[in-house]
């Protein structure tokens, strides 16, 4: 098993080499840029390259750029650096950042979000498609680790974005789903079950920076038992998403 | 350099030649303005960087081992795998999920028969927050450095342990060094905190587990 996973590893690391296309250069503008001996600020510079100097770009870790010169010196330059540097056909080299107009633009996200669902905790990841600048639809599944009984649930929802072009726009959302609770084994007489849920929400969502995007949102279940009784629950959350 | 030598070389030949006037204007090439002909015209690539077929590597994948100390019961070995995506050179996030067995309560071991637990099956899994606090060098003898980073970590999750799912804290530290750029060894220590009634009335258990990681970036 462990043999097998580690194939697994290997194999993909070297289909992820294989796939890096080729060799990309830059040529320096600045009067020099440093390389640090790592992808961090932290790490100390142990090299300049001067201007005119033509690099070629290894890797990409976050912000920072693994470069060689023509000599084979290798070193971490940062994206700053990296921007003051010129392509081949004389252009300034562009490693733009993905921005708000990205974000205007996105067709998926995905994100994770935690709170409190009737007084249980409450994690939830979801995946949502945009149809329209407005509409999404919104595919959830969540786990509730309470005091007396724990569960998961899962949901699809329709949700409309109210004015997309808003760095903070609010947002309001109707969906289904089902829900499953299993009390703890410590209780007596404790029977699990699952049950249908309809749920109405309405919340904000902000773009943050590059692909990220914070969420908070407030969702009112109904859960439709096969007791006497629907049962309301409340749930707040908050969290993050990153779109692609 | 070469290129001037056979010009000159060229020159010469064709200066010697009956038929110099034609032979050098065909050999002879385009003239650069300063009055050196120049014989071969640079072939010059004016493709611009395809950003996207840059490499890479926001991805840490990690295999660990370690020991989980179960509060009440024993100190067991755990395994488990992780996936953290790099947000910045100083913010990761992390998921890891772990098993154990565990062993026995001193109540179980004393009590002569008595079992609290029927299923001794641990599991966990946690999303975290890290930070690389004082990214550095190793220094191994004279002639190698590695780079290195004392990160901090902490993060929320779950356990199931005695057939419940509990909510769960952790927070930590850890070491690592990178022998290539894209491997890191990793050790690290935890704290886990949960609240369990296993042992007959609630309580918040500290389970501290310190682990080996070995990780690739992708």
């Amino acid at each position: 098993m462990v043999r097998a996973w580690l194939t697994a590893v290997l194999v993909s690391l070297a289909a992820t080499a294989a796939v890096a296309g080729e060799a990309q250069f830059v040529t320096v503008d600045d009067p020099y840029i440093e390389l640090h001996t790592g992808p961090g600020k932290g790490y100390p510079i142990t090299r300049i390259i001067e201007r005119g100097a033509r690099i070629e770009i290894v890797k990409r870790r976050t912000q920072w750029f693994k470069v060689r010169d023509e000599r084979g010196e290798q070193g971490w330059a940062a994206q700053e650096q990296m921007a003051r540097t010129l392509q081949p056909s004389g252009k300034p080299a562009e490693f733009r950042e993905p921005g708000r107009e990205d974000y205007q633009q996105q067709r998926w996200s995905i994100g994770l979000l935690a709170g409190d669902f009737g007084g249980a905790t409450v994690y939830t990841g979801f995946a949502a498609y945009r149809l329209s600048k407005h509409l999404a639809v919104e595919l959830d599944a969540s786990q509730i680790l309470g005091n007396f009984s724990d569960g998961w649930g899962a949901s699809i929802n329709i949700s409309h974005t109210f004015v997309p072009e808003w760095r903070a726009s609010p947002f309001f959302s109707l969906g289904t789903g089902i829900i499953r609770i299993e009390p703890k084994s410590t209780l007596a007489q404790a029977e699990d079950r699952t049950d249908q849920t309809a749920i109405v929400g309405a919340g904000v969502q902000a773009y943050l920076s590059r692909r990220f995007v914070v969420r908070a949102e407030y969702k009112s279940y109904v859960v439709l038992s096969s007791r006497n009784d629907n049962e309301d629950v409340d749930e707040w959350k908050a969290g993050f998403a990153v779109f692609f | 350099m070469e290129s001037r030598i056979r010009s000159i070389f060229l020159t010469a030949m064709c200066s010697a030649s009956a038929f110099g006037l034609g032979a050098c204007a065909t050999a002879g090439g385009s003239d650069t303005g300063d009055g050196t002909p120049q014989v071969i015209e640079p072939e010059v690539e004016r493709r611009d960087i395809d950003v996207s077929a840059i490499d890479t590597e926001d991805f840490e994948v990690t295999a660990f081992a370690g020991i989980l100390s179960v509060e009440d019961f024993e100190s067991n070995a755990v395994y488990g795998a992780r996936l953290a995506y790099h947000v910045s050179e100083s913010f990761f996030t992390e998921a890891t999920y772990a098993t154990t067995t565990v062993g026995e309560s001193s109540f179980e071991k004393l009590g002569g028969g008595a079992v609290l637990l029927s299923d001794r099956d641990l599991s966990y899994y946690d999303l975290s927050l890290g930070y690389n606090l004082f990214p550095g060098e190793v220094f191994l003898g004279a002639n190698r450095a590695f780079n290195s980073s004392v990160y901090l970590i902490g993060g929320v999750g779950s356990t199931d342990f005695s057939g419940d799912s509990n909510f769960t804290v952790n927070f930590g530290f850890g070491f690592k060094v990178l022998p290539t750029d894209f491997i890191a060894v990793r050790l690290e220590a935890r704290d886990y905190l949960f609240d369990t009634e296993v042992t007959g009335e609630k309580k918040t258990t500290h389970n501290l587990q310190t682990t080996l990681n070995i990780s690739f970036f992708f």
